[in-house]
């Protein structure tokens, strides 16, 4: 009977996440508030219930009472969350916080399925990053002079990099992490890609000349390089990627994204020839079967997984995801494809995807140049954690060993995204206090039109529709006029 | 980036993923075994060759109705799990039965029934094989040459899967020299001998293709080469011969001087695009080995003249030499050798249907007709007269491979096709120890045909 209510929840779940991704898709194309605003109802319907199916499947499996009461936990703090960030942003993206409780229910359903008592442990800190970045937005929205502080972020990024460096337990053949006082363990690279976007936002705010470029690639290169001497590799990876798109996008020059690309690649093989465990993983990745029980294990394991779950999936507590080493964090995606079956993963990575054309959209809307490449960098800080993590779980590309943001389990990874996610809202509302504004000075523009109009009605033509300048965000200076 | 990375894994799940799957180092296959009950293997017309039967307590045991006859090639899955039993695991623990019957079995906690592989072996085919090996240690492999089929495949000396468990200690000590756990017919490496000259041949052609009608040579039964001697088998001397009748006697001097003046590297060449030194197109999951052809430019006239007539360091397995045969039956087209027909459901749906695919052209159709009429010649004018019958004709090639220094200890060599104008079967087959001269081979290849066409 058990096995019967499983399977019948996987389809249920399929439906529930396909209708969900289609629905969040088809939300862009719509134009009016109300169907906007319908289309949210039924995302949040679906992602309920999705939860709740999910939940129902782990409570028939395990029998056990202390999981209802977890799930009460979750679905009050998820309407927690909501409401709360509805009353105070009221402003906010609904897309973007409805993707961010979605891939928080698939996480915590995969998570409790794993291990329930790492899964509880994982949604305090869930619940906790999520009430500190509660604060995010209006902090973005308020302190207008954030761009101001370019070399506070590269001072408290480096150092925080440094430190990592010296003092820091290993972890996979890298340094990643230290603990506070044995309870936590703090993974600063997380963090400090937040700081690095808003460092290169802020130097490149000012000025565009070679010496800015120059200067803001040396300490970019810094960066990249403590992470790489402290083996983290797959963090490298992603400021690297990170500073060239944003360098890219300043620039608009295709000859430092070009010589970066090269510059790139020159690194990479270079990085293979010094690493011993790049090379493991190269190798690995090209042929997992030559070391199968040692260096291919966690990668076959993994494409066994997918393998054995098809489109389908084989229902939750079916498959045999715990062989895969460290699946909580960043071999989930194998677990979730195995279990959930590859059609509901690719509706994950589309519901990522609709995550990162909302912070790509943010940022071709934005004026400032600061707030425009921060926006992008943090997409592409995003982009390029889903792509080399999901690259690497299916063995599309080398594994690098990164988590895949608010799916994967820890606390560093959840507060970091909760932090990015937080800054594109705070950009969001930056932009709907500026469109709100420009539309109520053109609506008393219009009403003082109106009033002129009457006073000479005699039919002289008045100072006429020159009069409707818009004025800037003060903060925003446009990136044409930098140049 | 993500739409290729979305279109990568579903490539993958889509393709891939089966034989990925189906590894030995993944520990889910054993779990569906708690679910499914592993599920038949059948023969070409639906004959049981193995099958799960559970008893009054419920225990499950594996039986294999025709014992040691089909034990390499279906393999036993009591001790590890080896042959199909191996590669067909994933859908022999697969089920297809209809989801209101999964869902019925899954009320009344009984397991569902695994899917059962039809494989293209023909246990008539596979018993005459077996037959004509004897008390030989040795290997046969029959082919369809125009799909590919694999109809019997047989290695001696074999095993009981039914109680390959009990027998492991004494299957495994090293008092048993036989290797039976060994299948020979992919996995044993052999000179060719003599069933070699027709590449040998092939490339004589192809580096002459304007005169090699007009090869002549006088045999004297022997000839020196360096300082040595090459003699024909039991010193017959030949006379006249051209290239047809060089190959439908097997003249070793002959061939020593053909030898002598083919391009090495060509002749490299040519034995590498016949797979020589390269991956086999086998099912997924056959375990074999790969031949080897070392001759190249570098290497001397002993080994020049030895590798010509299939000696040196040359080896083969039964069915590599099986492929070659069947391409040059086949037109000059190989196709690639399959033993899983179909898979079906317990309820007798087709899950996956298997079909017949080529490996490419290996020679043109000119030279397959070529090389046939030679093996015809063989037959009808050359060493097997035995094999001559009035109701097919069979073309061959016989060969004795020396495996040390004592002309008298060789391996017997036959491979061949019926009937020579429209082949239904090619047949390779290898007596370990079986003398020279193939006589013995030619015997096993004539019950082989015999029975075959009788039916």
């Amino acid at each position: 009977m058990t096995n019967i209510g499983i399977q019948a929840a996987k389809y249920i779940m399929l439906v529930l996440i396909g209708l969900y991704t289609m629905s969040t898709y088809h939300y862009l194309r719509m134009k009016t508030h109300k169907r906007r605003n319908q289309a949210c109802g039924m995302q949040l319907f679906c992602m309920f219930a999705l939860h709740l199916t999910g939940y129902l499947a782990i409570i028939l499996y395990t029998n056990e009472r202390s999981m209802i009461y977890f799930y009460g936990a979750q679905v009050v703090f998820f309407i927690l969350y909501l409401v709360l960030f509805r009353v105070f942003y009221k402003k906010a993206s609904r897309l973007l916080l409805n993707n961010t409780c979605m891939l928080l229910a698939v996480s915590f359903i995969m998570l409790t399925r794993l291990g329930p008592e790492r899964a509880v442990r994982h949604f305090v800190i869930t619940a906790a990053a999520a009430a500190v970045a509660m604060a995010v937005p209006v902090i973005v929205r308020r302190m207008r002079y954030l761009w101001r502080f370019c070399w506070i972020y590269a001072g408290i990024g480096l150092l925080a990099l440094s430190v990592i460096l010296v003092f820091s337990t290993v972890s996979g053949g890298a340094h990643l992490s230290f603990d506070i006082g044995g309870l936590f363990s703090l993974q600063p690279s997380e963090f400090v890609k937040i700081t690095f976007v808003f460092f290169v936002a802020s130097m490149f705010q000012t000025s565009l000349s070679f010496k800015r470029v120059f200067v803001t690639t040396a300490v970019a290169a810094l960066h990249v390089l403590i992470l790489v001497a402290s083996k983290d590799l797959g963090a490298a990876l992603i400021y690297f990627i990170a500073y060239l798109l944003m360098l890219f996008v300043a620039t608009r020059s295709y000859f430092y994204l070009l010589g970066g690309a090269a510059a790139g690649s020159l690194a990479s093989v270079l990085a293979y020839k010094v690493f011993a465990h790049v090379r493991v993983r190269v190798q690995v990745w090209q042929d997992p079967w030559m070391d199968a029980t040692g260096d291919g294990w966690q990668i076959l394991q993994s494409l066994f997984a997918i393998g054995s779950g098809g489109f389908l999936g084989t229902g939750l507590y079916q498959g045999m995801p715990e062989v895969i080493p460290v699946v909580r964090s960043d071999f989930i995606f194998a677990a979730i494809a195995e279990e959930f079956g590859g059609i509901f993963a690719i509706a994950l990575l589309l519901i990522c995807l609709s995550c990162l054309l909302q912070f790509l959209w943010i940022s071709t809307w934005m004026d400032g140049m600061f707030y425009k490449i921060i926006a992008f960098g943090l997409a592409a800080v995003y982009g390029a954690q889903v792509f080399l993590n999901v690259g690497g779980v299916i063995k599309f590309i080398p594994s690098t060993g990164i988590t895949l943001p608010f799916v994967s389990h820890g606390g560093s990874s959840i507060m970091s995204t909760f932090i990015m996610f937080g800054i594109i809202q705070g950009l969001y509302i930056l932009k709907q206090d500026e469109v709100d504004r420009i539309e109520q000075e053109e609506k008393l523009e219009r009403r003082r039109q109106a009033l002129y109009e009457k006073r000479y009605e005699t039919g002289a033509a008045g100072p006429g529709k020159s009069g409707k300048r818009r004025r800037r965000d003060p903060s925003g200076r446009r990136a044409d006029q930098d140049r | 980036m993500f739409l290729s990375t979305i279109g990568y894994f579903c490539w993958y799940i889509a393709a891939k993923s089966e034989e990925t799957v189906d590894s030995s180092y993944n520990a889910r296959l054993d779990t569906f075994s708690q679910r499914v009950v592993r599920g038949e293997i059948r023969g070409k017309n639906g004959e049981v060759l193995a099958r799960t039967v559970e008893d009054a307590k419920g225990e499950e045991t594996r039986e294999y109705p025709y014992s040691n006859l089909f034990a390499h090639v279906v393999g036993y899955s009591d001790a590890g799990t080896t042959g199909l039993e191996a590669s067909a695991n994933s859908y022999l623990l697969a089920t297809h039965v209809s989801l209101l019957d999964q869902v019925s079995n899954e009320a009344a906690e009984i397991k569902n029934p695994g899917d059962s592989v039809v494989t293209t072996l023909d246990p008539a085919l596979q018993q005459l094989a077996c037959d004509a090996l004897g008390d030989y240690n040795g290997a046969c492999v029959i082919l369809e040459p125009d799909t590919g089929k694999i109809l019997a495949m047989v290695s001696k000396p074999d095993y009981n899967p039914n109680t390959v468990a009990e027998d492991w200690e004494s299957l495994i000590s090293e008092e048993n020299t036989g290797a039976n756990l060994l299948n020979r017919a992919t996995q044993g490496l052999y000179p060719p001998g003599s069933t070699f000259k027709l590449l040998t041949a092939l490339e004589y052609i192809r580096e002459n293709p304007a005169d090699w009608q007009d090869y002549r040579y006088e045999c004297g039964g022997t000839m020196e080469y360096g300082d040595a001697v090459m003699s024909c088998y039991e010193g017959h001397v030949h006379g006249g011969l051209d290239l047809r009748l060089s190959l439908a006697n097997s003249c070793n001097t002959s061939f020593a001087t053909i030898g002598q003046t083919l391009d090495l590297d060509s002749f490299h060449a040519l034995c590498e695009s016949f797979l020589f030194n390269k991956e086999l197109p086998l099912p997924a999951g056959m375990e074999y080995r790969q031949s080897s052809f070392v001759l190249d430019g570098t290497s001397g006239l002993a080994e020049r003249v030895q590798t010509a007539i299939g000696q040196g360091k040359t080896m083969i397995s039964p069915m590599h030499n099986a492929m070659i045969v069947s391409s040059i039956a086949n037109g000059g087209i190989l196709m690639s050798p399959y033993l899983v027909e179909r898979v079906e459901s317990a309820d007798g749906k087709v899950v996956k249907q298997f079909m017949p695919e080529s490996a490419g052209r290996l020679l043109s159709v000119a030279e397959s007709e070529t090389l046939t009429n030679f093996m015809v010649a063989v037959v009808n004018e050359g060493t097997s007269p035995s094999l001559r019958s009035d109701s097919y004709q069979v073309a061959g090639k016989t060969g004795s491979a020396e495996f040390n220094s004592n002309k008298e200890d060789s391996h017997a060599w036959f491979v061949g096709f019926a009937p020579a104008e429209d082949p239904k079967i090619v047949v390779s087959i290898i007596y370990e120890n079986g003398g020279t001269g193939g006589s013995v081979a030619t015997k096993g290849a004539k019950k082989i045909f015999e029975g075959y066409f009788s039916r």
